[in-house]
């Protein structure tokens, strides 16, 4: 469900409330009103995604990030594609294409996707956990505040989905010049894809926010209901 | 509402684009007291840091697509370098035209289409126009959302280099064009993050 939410009139004094936001794509200034569970709030001048609530946001992104740990293991150690022809079979993880184009003399190449496709997910992951965890358990970990800031600016280099797609068109463009095996980690890419989203549209950031709010270290944060 | 809509800067605020705080201007931070990220009203030097890696992204064009991509030999035969468009019009040869266009659409046409929306942008900031706020606040969120795409080609490279290595065979290297490719992506990505959307708005106001 989508809600456009509404602007505080001018001749309030709208900067004592605490619930007020400005647009990051266009600075107006809002108040936000309780919202629902499972609502998205668009900025009622430009259209952009100010907050999305959800049932249970701190639990169910937990529960998906945990999934996704699982399935980047998976996928990071099994091969996803072998390939067969004349007799040769030839095996390929997410490492394996990094450390050819190293070998190549392309290490600015490989870092690009070593850091787009296995350390940026990771990093996702772990920092998600580290500080989500804390929090539905009534604490805080120091420096969670700075991390969640980096993960939410990180989140566009995390190329996952893109590399789901590069596999797929690899295994058509490939079956041409030999028989091409889908591996365990083929799935389990798949999977992280599906469950990275999952817990990226479950995750309401402002609901971290408004727990993190008191910066210091250590604190003991009220308990969700 | 009234005429001039009320923004952070207007009622003296900065807002954190990591975390969405408020902090008032008079406060004189210069970092969020919640997230640690640093503050200012907008973008800080938005334009011209956006029309650098512009500028860099169309140089960079130019190598990525001329440059073969990548040097495939197979069974003894005389390699054969591809470059971005020459790869698909071969798999529009071979009847593979769904990864065709994929490729097409984005390897050649997003890059592209995100620059010149991003120098249109820009024009249009600098020349001062005020017209259609929102259309070209949409055109900006469509630059943010589908350029990331563009890295596929850069995937299927590092796959076909990882998977493709039977001994004296058959052998598959990226080509010189490759890290040029890469970097137009990434820098088309640091461009689109460089501009400040609440520029278009900005201007509107002003000219009210």
């Amino acid at each position: 469900m989508r809600q456009r939410i509404f602007t505080p009139r001018n001749n309030s004094d709208p900067t004592q409330k605490k619930s007020l936001l400005a647009c990051p794509e266009c600075d107006l200034l809002q108040q936000l009103p309780e919202l629902a569970a499972g609502v998205v709030a668009e900025c009622p001048r430009c259209g952009a995604i100010l907050c999305r609530t959800q049932k249970n946001s701190l639990e169910r992104t937990i529960a998906w990030v945990m999934a996704g740990l699982v399935s980047y293991i998976i996928a990071v150690t099994f091969p996803f594609l072998a390939m067969e022809a004349n007799g040769i079979s030839n095996e390929t993880t997410l490492w394996s294409g990094i450390i050819a184009l190293y070998k190549q003399d392309m290490a600015g190449l490989a870092l690009v996707v070593f850091l787009t496709c296995i350390i940026t997910p990771l990093f996702a992951i772990l920092s998600q956990l580290y500080v989500l965890l804390p929090l539905r358990l009534g604490y805080h970990l120091p420096g969670a505040a700075r991390l969640f800031s980096w993960t939410q600016r990180l989140r566009p280099w995390a190329m996952m989905e893109i590399y789901m797609l590069a596999i797929l068109v690899s295994l058509v463009k490939l079956t041409k010049m030999a028989r091409i095996i889908p591996g365990p980690a083929l799935f389990s890419v798949i999977a992280l894809v599906f469950v990275l989203a999952a817990s990226s549209v479950s995750l309401d950031a402002h609901l971290v926010w408004d727990f993190l709010h008191p910066p210091l270290a250590g604190d003991r944060v009220e308990k969700r209901p | 509402m009234t005429a001039r809509p009320l923004t952070a800067r207007r009622a003296q605020m900065v807002s954190c684009l990591s975390c969405q705080l408020l902090s008032p201007v008079a406060a004189g931070r210069t970092h969020c007291s919640r997230c640690g990220s640093a503050l200012s009203p907008r973008k800080v030097n938005s334009l011209s840091r956006c029309w650098a890696l512009v500028l860099a992204s169309y140089i960079l064009y130019l190598p990525a697509n001329l440059l073969p991509v990548t040097i495939s030999t197979s069974f003894g035969r005389h390699p054969q370098t591809d470059t971005i468009m020459s790869g698909v019009i071969y798999f529009v040869k071979t009847d593979f035209w769904h990864i065709a266009l994929i490729i097409f659409v984005a390897s050649i046409c997003v890059p592209l289409l995100k620059l010149i929306i991003l120098t249109f942008l820009l024009c249009s900031l600098q020349l001062g126009w005020c017209k259609r706020p929102l259309e070209r606040a949409r055109l900006y969120r469509l630059t943010e959302l589908v350029g990331r795409w563009s890295m596929v080609d850069v995937y299927v490279i590092t796959i076909g280099v990882g998977l493709v290595k039977l001994g004296a065979l058959s052998n598959f290297e990226a080509g010189p064009g490759a890290p040029y490719f890469a970097a137009l992506v990434i820098l088309t990505m640091f461009a689109v993050e460089s501009f400040d959307p609440r520029l278009i708005w900005d201007q509107m106001e002003e000219s009210q």
